[in-house]
């Protein structure tokens, strides 16, 4: 016997419904129900940082959430950042541009978390932008294209605002 | 790495909650999940019911009260960190909290949840200990007081029935002016430190320490307070040869061994942690008293 209910979100603008076991995280919502896979896994339990999604504009780790409890709530994955079809955000931008990423596993954990840290803080030091991903690993770049992609983002931001 | 199945429940006031839990011992409170959820992933716990608090606004809110700060069970470590009557009453908590994980963890992570999983290197359990804070808690049938001395009733196990929930905690203020300092050491920023230090102090017209609470976490199942070393700098100035000796005291704490430290590891990084702690209060402390020429802040 399984504990099911319906559950409404609303993900990168998009309203979705459906109705889920209560169990499922917010991670295999996203991903096996709504079929968004941009969002990773990489340990499932909020070591990792790749499942990073913003929530109400907030980071937080969706495989520490159950479905059910994004209820109502506002989602926004890798998916809902670029500004349009053919334009990244300055964000993705600029890891492109700084070979901010390898894999690409660790990617949509570390443009989540920046995005929300670069609207906090727009004019961050290099160490607050270390502090900021401590929470992200990445097993590929070194971190050094990470941090310059989003210092250089920083600058891009503070450019247009 | 999926939660086993339960029944899930979302009652929206403390009431109901308590009802729920209430004969029911196979049941798990959902605060914030940054502990619980990994816990549930991993199976270390298979609950028959899992009763989500997050919908209970009672259990928000951070109210300065007559002698300190009351701080509701739910209030995520994020307001907290951003909290300026935080900042004012309680600059150790806003020094602390800061190593509380990650951004990503501290939006979601909450007061409550950190007091009730006693993780004995936690950092607001290790402020609750300096600051001699009481812990609000709740049964089906009625409430109570602990005090934070009382409260750690073993390794990861507060001294709480398994029909009560922590509703909130009282930090009692220290004057105006106190120097405070918390320091911790572990391989990464934001991982679980294997030791960690707070002190809060007072000095007087002299600029003898006249008030001293020194924790250190991570050594023993819970946070300890290291009477030893505060007795001994009671009257005392706070020179190096002094926090040190001080420091040196911490070594007898009963230390825990595992995969990450040595208990004579840990005993070390006692003597070291707490020293840190106590310069860091004592020059801020110092700072504000003009004894010295310390400025009172810094990171
Ligand atoms: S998959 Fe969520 S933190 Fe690793
Ligand atoms: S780019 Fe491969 S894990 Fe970061």
């Amino acid at each position: 016997m399984s504990d099911r209910r319906s559950v409404t979100v609303s993900v990168n603008g998009k309203t979705y419904t459906r109705e889920v076991e209560t169990r499922l995280t917010l991670a295999d919502f996203i991903r096996h129900e709504l079929m968004l896979t941009g969002t990773h896994l990489g340990c499932e339990h909020g070591v990792c940082g790749a499942c990073t999604i913003l929530l109400d504009g907030q980071s937080a780790r969706s495989c520490l959430m159950l479905a059910v409890q994004a209820e109502g709530r506002e989602i926004t994955t890798v998916e809902g950042i670029a500004r349009g079809e053919d334009e990244l955000h300055p964000l993705q931008q600029a890891f492109m541009d700084n070979h901010g990423l390898q894999c690409g596993f660790c990617t949509p954990g570390m443009l989540t978390t920046l995005i929300e840290f670069l609207r906090d803080n727009p004019d961050p030091t290099e160490r607050e932008v270390r502090v900021a991903i401590s929470g992200n690993l990445c097993r590929c770049t070194g971190y050094q294209g990470i941090v310059a992609a989003a210092l250089d983002a920083a600058e891009r931001l503070r450019k247009e605002a | 790495m999926k939660p086993p199945p339960f029944t899930y429940h979302d009652p929206s006031t403390v009431a109901e909650a308590l009802e729920l839990l209430s004969g029911n011992d196979n049941a798990r409170l959902l605060a914030g999940g940054q502990s619980l959820m990994p816990m549930l992933a991993m199976r270390f716990v298979l609950p028959d019911d899992v009763i989500d608090i997050n919908n209970i606004a009672e259990l928000s809110g951070i109210e300065v009260t007559g002698g300190g700060l009351r701080i509701g069970a739910m209030t995520r470590q994020r307001d907290i960190e951003f909290s300026d009557v935080v900042q004012q009453h309680c600059p150790l908590m806003r020094e602390a909290i800061l190593q509380v994980g990650h951004r990503q963890t501290r939006n979601r992570g909450t007061l409550g949840g950190s007091m009730a999983h006693l993780d004995p290197s936690a950092e607001l359990p290790t402020v609750a200990m300096a600051t001699d804070a009481t812990i609000h808690v709740a049964s089906a049938k009625g409430t109570r007081d602990i005090a934070m001395a009382d409260y750690p009733a073993g390794y990861m196990t507060p001294a709480m029935e398994l029909d009560e929930m922590v509703t909130g905690v009282s930090f009692p203020d220290w004057p105006a002016g106190h120097g405070y300092g918390f320091v911790e050491f572990a391989r990464r920023h934001g991982d679980f430190a294997i030791t960690s230090a707070a002190c809060l102090m007072t000095l007087d017209a002299s600029g003898a320490i006249d008030r001293i609470s020194l924790t250190v976490s991570g050594v023993g199942p819970a946070p300890v307070r290291c009477r030893d070393a505060e007795a001994m700098l009671i009257g005392q100035h706070p020179s190096e040869d002094a926090l040190k000796a001080a420091g040196e005291t911490c070594r007898a704490i009963d230390a825990m061994a595992d995969v990450h430290a040595s208990s004579d590891y840990r005993q070390h990084l006692a003597t070291v942690m707490s020293r840190r702690a106590m310069t860091a209060a004592a020059a801020r402390a110092a700072g504000t008293t003009g004894a010295t020429g310390a400025t009172g802040k810094g990171e």
